[in-house]
């Protein structure tokens, strides 16, 4: 037998053949340094996000106190009565909830679609570039597009409408649906990829069945990629969370979220307000505020939000061994 | 072999006149088969029911684009007994079982020529998905879906016309019966009883491909379609399985693809041999590999290729 109780080892005296270590010595120059060089970029990168977390992190817990998560913003000339960022806080996460429930349902149609279906070809194709455009294109591009479109008198119910009769375009609404397009191409490439990644035998399983295309991506397909949608759509809030183009342009990086009046929900959806970004940048040497110390806090906190998310889409895209079963099972 | 066949005839083959292969006799007599059963270790009892009918197929080509896979087959499927379809990788046999319930039709460019019959219809008639139900299929890799083993079954109980008609799921109450027969039928029940709501990737490699037995005879299918469905498995897995075959031949159609040769000697009636897409010969399990009539049967049987 290979290992019993009684012989864990093998018999003293035996020789134990070790693999010897590959001598760095032996590889020609330039191998060696493009090895060294490669050690260097990796720590050197480790080195830089270390400093990064190391530097928001003193800073942060040096200027942040509970009060600031919970008070409300306003301009004042004194820091001592200038408030918390509540309000900001409040605002990335209303604005990540508008766009990502815009961008995960379609973010998944698309893909499903272009996986399931893709027909007629040069559709499917049109849809691929459409998708890689806009994961390519500038946030600012998208906002400024944005106010062009949500400016118009037909889309004046997303935001307000000044005395005189023009549409600001500026609301959670207007912002939230350009920010779905930032998030859309995570979620649809996440999606995409888990599909493909389907074998086809699967599917034919549940044709066999007697099932349509159809039953068989709602009850078949898209619970097995469960898990990448949801790291999808992590990654996409992550998105927009560290988005601050979009906000500036199309929420108007107000302090306070301004109420559009009427309904209590609906008149904030349609108001103005800002988020952790630009309060950021607000209040940072660069912006008008000038309250470094609150924009570290600040920036403390929309940093332990995204490396949150991270941690979740870790977590999400995690040998599946782990999290429920061997989900994957049938592709090996 | 030249590859570059000429085209199926037009004609439709008359349906009352059948090829002679298919007249060959059913063995069902005793004798012959009890010294064999002996020698290759046969699961099968000779038949006993009754030998019904169910699909035909009449000079049956199939073609994938201008590729003609399957050149001529004609074969009856029978309840009551398991029909076996031998043959070298590429020989067309897995492309003949995807035809019986039009699972060809799921990749682009495939056509067939020549007619398939379930019980006297031509498949091409009848709606795709009831014909699924009727002709249901398990596959070489064990794919249990990745819900629970009750769900697994009960996805396949739930039509979808009905579904769309009540517009209400059936409980798991009302399912509840059926599921726990079915899983009985595939000879899973008593392993699974406790852990129903278990995840189906759960189970073993053996238990998995029973689920899939299990959930291709939810469906209540005429004919159960099996291509390769031990050749994931080990061999205490593999017997079970056969075994199981061998017991539901008596309710239902069977057809089997596969590579094991040994696997068709246990569980067969009827074995087809298939080469480059034509049907070589076709008989009992006896005839085919104790006296095949053709060179190039005896060379596959003997191992000579494949």
């Amino acid at each position: 037998m290979a290992s019993t109780p009684q012989a864990p080892a093998p018999p003293a005296g035996a020789i134990i053949a070790k693999p010897s270590r590959d001598s760095l010595a032996s590889w020609p120059l330039l191998d060696r340094v493009a090895f060294a060089a490669c050690w260097v970029a990796g720590i050197g990168l480790c080195m830089v996000t270390g400093a990064i977390v190391l530097f928001m992190l003193v800073k942060g817990i040096s200027y942040l106190r509970p009060g600031l998560l919970l008070e409300h913003p306003s301009a004042a000339q004194s820091q001592a009565t200038s408030g918390g960022f509540l309000d900001p806080i409040e605002g990335t996460l209303l604005l990540s909830a508008v766009g990502i429930a815009i961008a995960a349902p379609l973010g998944v149609a698309v893909a499903t679609w272009m996986s399931e279906y893709g027909r007629p070809a040069w559709l499917a194709r049109m849809v691929e570039s459409a998708v890689e455009m806009i994961s390519g294109a500038p946030s600012v591009l998208l906002a400024i597009f944005g106010l062009v479109v949500f400016a118009r008198p037909a889309l004046a119910f997303l935001s307000q409408t000044s005395a005189g009769g023009s549409v600001f375009g500026k609301s959670f609404l207007t912002a939230g649906a350009m920010m779905s397009l930032i998030a859309l191409p995570l979620v649809v490439a996440s999606t995409r990829e888990a599909l493909a990644q389907i074998p086809a035998h699967l599917r034919e399983a549940s044709y066999a069945l007697g099932k349509t295309r159809a039953t068989t991506i709602r009850r078949v397909l898209l619970p097995s990629v469960r898990g990448n949608i949801a790291s999808g759509v992590t990654l996409g809030i992550g998105r927009i969370i560290g988005d601050t183009a979009i906000v500036v342009i199309l929420l108007g990086a107000t302090l306070r979220l301004e109420g559009a009046g009427g309904l209590s929900g609906l008149s904030t959806l349609r108001g103005t307000g800002g988020t952790l970004t630009s309060y950021v940048k607000y209040n940072s040497p660069a912006g008008e505020g000038n309250a470094h110390q609150k924009a570290y806090a600040a920036a403390f906190v929309l940093l332990l939000m995204v490396l949150l998310l991270n941690l979740i889409v870790m977590r999400l895209s995690s040998p599946r061994t782990r999290a429920r079963g061997r989900r994957f099972a049938w592709t090996r | 072999m030249d590859p570059l066949m000429p085209p199926p005839p037009a004609r439709r083959i008359v349906p009352d006149r059948l090829p002679a292969i298919i007249d060959a006799p059913i063995n069902g007599t005793a004798p012959a088969g009890a010294v064999t059963a002996q020698r290759h270790g046969r699961v099968a009892r000779p038949v006993t029911g009754e030998v019904l009918e169910r699909m035909r197929l009449e000079s049956v080509w199939l073609a994938y684009g201008d590729r003609w896979v399957v050149r001529d087959v004609s074969l009856p499927v029978r309840k009551g007994e398991v029909l076996a379809l031998i043959g070298a990788s590429g020989s067309g046999k897995t492309t003949l079982l995807r035809s019986l319930n039009r699972l060809t039709e799921v990749t682009a460019g495939a056509s067939r020529a020549g007619a398939i019959t379930l019980d006297g219809q031509e498949i091409a008639t009848i709606e795709v998905n009831s014909l699924r139900r009727r002709v249901s299929m398990v596959f070489q890799q064990p794919n249990p879906f990745p819900m629970s083993i009750f769900e697994n079954v009960a996805y396949a109980l739930r039509e979808e016309h009905s579904d769309r008609l009540r517009r209400k799921r059936r409980s798991r109450k009302e399912l509840e019966p059926q599921v726990i027969d079915t899983l009985s039928r595939a000879g899973l029940y008593g392993e699974v009883a406790e852990d129903l709501d278990h995840p189906a990737l759960r189970l073993s490699g053996g238990q998995q491909q029973r689920l899939c037995i299990a959930r291709a005879l939810a469906v209540k299918p005429e004919v159960l379609l099996l291509d390769e469905p031990c050749s994931a498995l080990d061999p205490i897995s593999t017997a079970t399985i056969e075994e199981l075959i061998v017991g539901l031949r008596e309710s239902v159609a069977i057809v089997i693809v596969t590579h094991n040769l040994q696997q068709a000697m246990r569980v067969a009636d009827h074995v087809a041999f298939m080469h480059l897409g034509e049907l070589i010969e076709y008989g009992t399990g006896e005839q085919l590999f104790d006296r095949p009539i053709q060179q190039r049967t005896r060379e596959y049987v003997s191992g000579a290729f494949g």
